[in-house]
């Protein structure tokens, strides 16, 4: 339940950020009155373009929340976020709305449209860039799958695809959408190991060619290596972990 | 931009089918929405179709008449019960420079013994100078000249079997007598005029033979005038100059008012048209809820994929769309087959009734109306589901 920001409470406006998430002093809380709990605690986190951070920590530590925040799904509370060069704070759903199309999101579930094929559900991504044609959004859709190794898979529901395979069909639909941030909520928890590792890998690669930046919540000790950087949350508060802990 | 170029654009922009898919990727959802749907429209089909028949079929008669204007009397309520005025005031009639010709008729119940079963049952008698001219049709002229001869009728072999094999008898070349009011009467020929509310049969006989048949009836009393006026006159006018000009005893009415009056009384005096009506909303009604329910599970089923829609900023007025047209194509996909069977039924009820019932424009227009209502109404309840998509619950 988003609580509603008195004036005093706005951040004061700050110059728009090169990076491609800034967030400066960002408290969340769920609940009201006295079941009122503080989930994010003055976090401070740069994302430069391009950057792949992942972040860890145990479960309940606010990791989904920041994510859901970061991708314009939530109402901002108290302080600056600043997605894409755009201000969260004080936005309104249609400003949400319009900057979601620049973020892609890979979730735990792959989330795809039952009834829609692999190359459809691709195609859900590409057809909201708006200005090109129905073909070139097809065709778009095509080489994303064939890019995530799917090029033989492209008229198969997603019933009839394994866990991974569906992964990947959720990866091209992010990215499908040119995104220049990508969210990513624990995309291996449905996988084992082996091809938990080829998706992370794939999805990491794709996103560099892209110079997209990727925000990885995740939990799988065998992926970490992937990541520029590596942030643990706990209880609410952000650390810098060095890469070579692991 | 001209509309080709417009087309071309919007075609160009489409999106996946979303919509569409939705439906036809889910096939038994569809088929019970398609069912409930049709059965909607084939039960509204029906209930206005006898509505609208057994109106139609009140005036099959009155329509047959060769007339521009009809004088009744004012205590006429309806066919089945028409009386008498004056046959003077259809005489004074002429005096009008636009009268043409006039016919006077008489019109009442009668009851016709059934020459096989000698039960009896009441029939429509209309009686007529064998000369004059009656109805538009021209074929009736030589048959009416049968009638000059005393107790001969024109029997209609569209009346009801009830009445007996009168036209089988007629055609096989027999001599068909019965009994009218007690007196023997011959048929010397058949019309074809198709059955009413009000008259289950028909029959057609002389002013002559109606009145020994009816010895009650006041002299020069009648129960109809039909007035023919010259080519090119305004019927309305002339109607409204008459009516104004001839004493209170006797009322002039265009042709179509004189259908107008006869539906009227079926319309506001009975319950028909209530009764008709409720079913049509009765299937209207039970249609809006069964395709609620299939529109109402199936965003439930899909919620989490909608959220994933909006998430992936899609906006919610896209996907309100979304479920809009799924109402629209459900309404375009579940009319047709209603309206195949309301043909097809149409046709069993004038085979199995001979009432006028059939397909017109305005009953398929207003059959395809309401089922686009019912449609877009449960499309817009179901929406309201939509609102619990919540893309922030979806990580």
């Amino acid at each position: 339940m988003p609580i509603p920001l008195k004036s005093s409470e706005m951040p004061m406006p700050s110059a728009p950020s090169s990076q491609a998430i800034a967030l400066q002093g960002l408290n969340h809380w769920y609940g009201k009155g006295d079941t009122r709990r503080q989930v994010l605690q003055g976090i401070d986190l740069a994302v430069a373009p391009g950057e792949v951070v992942l972040l860890t920590g145990p479960s309940g530590c606010g990791k989904t929340t920041l994510l859901t925040l970061v991708g314009a799904l939530r109402q901002v509370q108290e302080g600056s976020v600043q997605v894409l060069g755009r201000e969260l704070a004080g936005s309104n759903q249609r400003q949400r709305q319009q900057l979601r199309r620049s973020i892609g999101m890979i979730f735990q579930g792959h989330n795809l449209l039952r009834c829609l094929t692999a190359e459809q559900n691709v195609q859900m991504g590409s057809d909201l860039l708006p200005a090109l044609s129905y073909r070139a959004r097809r065709d778009q859709a095509r080489d994303w799958l064939r890019a995530v190794g799917l090029g033989d898979e492209l008229h198969k529901l997603p019933h009839d695809l394994s866990g991974g395979q569906k992964q990947r069909v959720a990866i091209a639909r992010a990215l499908a959408a040119r995104p220049r941030l990508l969210l990513a909520d624990e995309p291996t928890a449905a996988l084992d190991s082996r091809t938990g590792r080829e998706v992370v890998e794939l999805l990491q690669r794709l996103a560099q060619e892209q110079g997209c930046a990727v925000l990885m919540v995740t939990h799988d000790p065998r992926i970490l290596d992937i990541a520029d950087r590596l942030l643990r949350m706990e209880d609410g508060r952000l650390k810098t972990l060095p890469s070579a802990v692991q | 931009m001209n509309p080709g170029a417009w087309l071309a654009a919007r075609w160009r922009a489409r999106r996946i089918p979303l919509a569409w898919l939705l439906l036809t990727r889910q096939p038994v959802r569809l088929a019970v929405a398609l069912a409930g749907i049709s059965f909607a429209g084939i039960l509204m089909f029906m209930q206005l179709g006898f509505r609208d028949g057994l109106f139609d079929a009140s005036v099959t008669i009155h329509r047959l008449f060769d007339a521009d204007l009809v004088l009744i009397s004012p205590r006429s309520t309806s066919s089945v019960s028409m009386a008498g005025f004056p046959r003077r005031r259809l005489v004074q009639v002429m005096a009008a420079p636009e009268v043409e010709g006039i016919t006077p008729v008489h019109w009442n119940l009668l009851l016709w013994r059934n020459p096989q079963t000698r039960a009896t049952r009441s029939i429509l008698a209309l009686g007529f100078e064998p000369g004059d001219p009656l109805f538009i049709d021209p074929t009736l002229a030589p048959k009416a000249r049968l009638l000059s001869q005393k107790g001969r009728v024109l029997f209609d072999q569209q009346s009801r079997p009830e009445f007996g094999p009168v036209a089988d008898w007629f055609k096989q070349g027999r001599t068909v007598e019965s009994e009218i009011a007690g007196k023997r009467v011959r048929v010397a020929g058949l019309v074809g005029l198709g059955t009413s509310f009000g008259a289950d049969g028909n029959l057609l006989t002389s002013s002559e033979t109606f009145l020994e048949l009816l010895p009650n009836t006041p002299p020069g009393s009648i129960e109809v005038g039909l007035v023919r006026l010259r080519r090119g006159t305004d019927a309305q006018a002339v109607a409204q100059r008459l009516q104004a000009q001839l004493p209170s005893d006797v009322t002039v009415l265009t042709k179509e008012g004189f259908i107008a009056f006869e539906q009227n009384y079926w319309r506001t005096s009975t319950s028909i048209g209530f009764i008709f009506s409720l079913g049509a909303a009765m299937g209207f009604v039970v249609g809006c809820v069964i395709v609620y329910q299939v529109l109402y599970s199936d965003v439930s089923d899909h919620l989490p994929e909608y959220a994933t829609l909006m998430a992936m900023g899609y906006r919610l007025t896209s996907l309100l769309g979304v479920v809009a047209r799924e109402g629209l194509l459900l309404a375009a996909f579940g009319y047709l087959p209603a309206y195949a069977a309301g043909q097809g039924l149409y046709w069993l009820v004038r085979s199995a009734t001979q009432l006028p019932v059939a397909m017109n424009t305005t009953r398929a227009l207003t059959v395809l109306t309401m089922i686009l209502v019912m449609c877009m109404a449960s499309a817009g309840l179901a929406m309201r589901r939509l609102a619990d998509a919540d893309p922030a619950e979806i990580f």
